[in-house]
């Protein structure tokens, strides 16, 4: 038998969570609901001229290719940035969890970059990067001969910014990781290796699968990261370009709709990236959380 | 003493509890919403406390709202919850917009109706031309405006053999190929690159060689207008350029000016081609090298090289204010064409005076004579009446447009595209933006 306590009230209940309820309709359904009326209209940024058109803001996105492209350059830029962060993320996590001396000292330097905004390590990047006055572009120029140019070449700025995001979400990533690996009893660990297992085999058949719930909330946080809060980094180092290489959705929305004034093209946009992290998100918890394994 | 400071508190608030009394009782207040920071935000601070000083029936309150693409939406937020501030500053492609926005007093209507006689001859041409509507009235008042020119390394020529340019006539194309080949030859890692180089090599170089760069008089009669810009001459010209790649008598800097302005301030560049508001930053960064400027490059059939035209933006007027208030806006607008506060603006920002009598004024001062440099811009501005295709741009959408040009040209510079498949490409994804806009308006 369940023991729960019981409002007395009917209305009570309704009352304490009036506050949350008037706090979600106001920031985030009532932008939503603006997002999908603007997105069949055509009107002007002043909201002089609107017309209602139906599905034409849509039915235009999905014939324009460079629209079709920016699915895919989004599509590519997420699962690269997801992999390369979770998988250092991780390994650097396993490699924390063996050291002995300044434990805790390596874990809050590893934990620094996760504070420090997309935009500013987009900025730490191209000082990094950028051809024409960054240290260690000058350097693989001058000494290694690599023609480095994300100015000038599509798949030089896609590294950039893959790597400029990557770099700040391996941190996040890092914390989480370390924390499901101290949840991992010793003693599991200890049994294998006296029978004889690797240190590969007791991390894929042990750590792994005990810490594919961390692993699978990551992939997550990961991909919606990469879809939103990497606007900063590419508005900081290519503003879409060259020639539309990084031009990823979320900031295709900006471009078009707060620079761009295209109010009902950039709804439709927005929409079309709503759904799409619907569609990620449900997919994953149907699916890939069905082989995730929750100890206790 | 803290008695005292406690007193001191009391009595300054006091007092301003009546300041506020007074102010709310007597003067109005005007709102001016602006995209200058910085030393320029200064300036345009110390124009408002000029004409704040000089009377007493209206009080101008300057905000700074961040750069020009956070400045139209805040005016555009501010217009849809009926707060627009009486005065916004908005960039030159987003004139089309404002225009037809529906939400604006256009300037000579209300200097109008204010009883104010202004004579728009006496202002410099190609900039009242941008902010013109068909019939030639001014919509908007042009406030900081600027047009490319040429910036060139004095001690990498020196050093290669090529003598100074002239500051009026302007050299040919293939003169400046001819030079950047010198430059190459005597050992600088590129001959030119360019900032904005939608900008200062496709909308500016058409207007210098009278070329058409969109239909209707580059939008000016008729939301119907279409991009010509894939035209030989055009094309021919950013095949040059790109020719001019393989041995780097031409390189690609980045889209705005951060990449190109750092190339040249490292000696990577010999010439660079932008804006005349980069001369106050290039007398505050260069220091180990002499530079100087020279009007933009022309063909060598243009014998009579038209105007340039400008970059920058301009001042709109909201509707929907009081009629005592527009009264205190056109006195600040007339204040601000001052011959007095234009010369104190082209010497603080570089950016041009808007008015003839204040462009005189500066040339009997001597200042030219000091600051040759200052010069260039202005006279490559003026050196000819605008034509109708010259007199600037006025497109929907145009921001896209921009960026759809640059991609283009982008692709055309990491050998993606040959230049006249993508200028044929920027003109057809161009055209569908003016489709698009020009429905709205319908």
């Amino acid at each position: 038998m369940i023991k729960r306590s019981v409002f007395s009230s009917r209305t009570l209940p309704y009352l304490l969570i009036l506050p949350q309820i008037l706090v979600t309709l106001t920031f985030f359904y009532w932008p939503a609901v603006q997002g999908l009326i603007q997105s069949v209209m055509r009107s002007d940024p002043f909201g002089q001229h609107s017309t209602f058109i139906w599905f034409s803001n849509f039915t235009a996105l999905f014939t324009d290719p460079l629209y079709l492209k920016s699915i895919g350059i989004t599509m590519f830029f997420s699962i690269s940035v997801s992999t390369v962060s979770i998988s250092t993320g991780l390994f650097i996590a396993t490699m924390a969890n063996r050291a002995l001396k300044a434990k805790a000292m390596v874990r809050t330097m590893l934990i620094w970059p996760y504070a420090v905004a997309p935009a500013i390590s987009g900025i730490l990047w191209l000082f990094l990067l950028h051809p024409s006055y960054g240290v260690v572009a000058l350097g693989i120029k001058r000494w290694f001969g690599v023609d480095w140019n994300p100015v000038l070449r599509g798949s030089d700025a896609m590294f950039m910014i893959i790597i400029a995001s990557a770099w700040k979400e391996i941190s996040y990533n890092f914390v989480f990781f370390m924390a499901g690996l101290q949840a991992i009893p010793k003693s599991l660990i200890e049994a294998a290796a006296i029978d004889g297992a690797s240190p590969f085999r007791r991390f894929w058949t042990i750590t792994l699968p005990l810490l594919s719930p961390t692993l699978f909330f990551v992939t997550v946080m990961n991909i919606i990261y990469s879809f939103f809060d990497t606007f900063g980094v590419v508005h900081v180092m290519t503003q879409g370009g060259p020639g539309g290489a990084t031009n990823i959705l979320v900031y295709k929305v900006y471009q078009d709709g707060f620079i761009g004034l295209n109010m009902g093209g950039s709804a439709a946009q927005s929409i079309v990236l709503m759904s799409l992290i619907i569609v990620v998100t449900v997919l994953q918890f149907k699916y890939v959380e069905k082989k995730v394994q929750y100890t206790g | 003493m803290k008695v005292r400071k406690l007193l001191m508190i009391v009595a300054v608030a006091a007092s301003l509890v009546f300041l506020a009394g007074q102010v709310m009782a007597e003067p109005i207040t005007i709102n001016w919403w602006h995209a200058m920071k910085g030393a320029r935000g200064k300036v345009v601070d110390n124009m408002i406390k000029a004409f704040n000083d000089s009377q007493s029936d209206y009080v101008v309150v300057g905000t700074y709202k961040g750069n020009y693409d956070e400045t139209v939406n805040a005016g555009v937020a501010a217009y849809r919850a009926k707060k627009q501030p009486h005065l916004l500053q908005s960039f030159e492609v987003g004139t089309q917009t404002m225009m037809l926005s529906g939400a604006i007093y256009p300037v000579y209507k209300l200097m109008k109706d204010e009883g104010y006689t202004i004579d728009w001859k006496g202002y410099l041409q190609p900039v009242l031309s941008y902010y013109m509507n068909a019939d030639g009235d001014l919509m908007s008042m042009p406030f900081n405006s600027s047009t490319p020119v040429m910036y060139y390394n004095v001690d990498l020529f020196k050093k290669a053999g090529i003598p100074m340019l002239d500051k009026t006539t302007p050299i040919t194309w293939d003169e400046m190929g001819e030079i950047t080949a010198k430059l190459v030859k005597s050992g600088v890692a590129g001959g030119l690159t360019c900032g904005w180089q939608s900008w200062t090599q496709v909308e500016n170089y058409s207007a210098m060689h009278n070329i058409a760069f969109a239909s209707k008089a580059n939008g000016y009669e008729g939301l119907d207008c279409e991009l010509l810009i894939n035209n030989p001459t055009v094309v021919k010209h950013i095949a040059m350029l790109k020719d001019w790649m393989k041995d780097g008598r031409f390189f690609y800097g980045g889209q705005k000016f951060q990449g190109p302005t750092a190339e040249f301030a490292a000696q990577n560049a010999g010439v660079y081609i932008d804006s005349v508001s980069q001369i106050a930053k290039m007398q505050a960064t260069v220091k180990d090298f002499n530079w100087d400027v020279a009007p933009m490059p022309v063909e060598s059939w243009m014998k009579d090289p038209q105007n340039s035209i400008i970059g920058g933006a301009s001042l709109w007027v909201f509707e929907g204010h009081n009629k005592k208030d527009y009264k205190g806006v056109a006195a600040l607008l007339k204040h601000l064409a001052t011959p007095e506060m234009q010369v104190y603006w082209h010497k603080e920002t570089g950016y041009f005076p808007i008015t003839l009598a204040a462009y005189e004024q500066l040339k009997k001062d001597g200042y030219y004579k000091e600051f040759p440099y200052q010069e260039v811009g202005i006279k490559q501005l003026t050196r000819k009446d605008p034509t109708k295709v010259s007199r600037g741009l006025r497109l929907g959408y145009f921001i896209q447009i921009r960026n759809i040009i640059n991609e283009e040209l982008e692709l055309v510079w990491n050998d993606t595209k040959t230049p006249q498949e993508a200028m044929d490409s920027a003109v057809k994804r161009s055209n569908q933006q003016l489709r698009e806009f020009e429905k709205i308006y319908k």
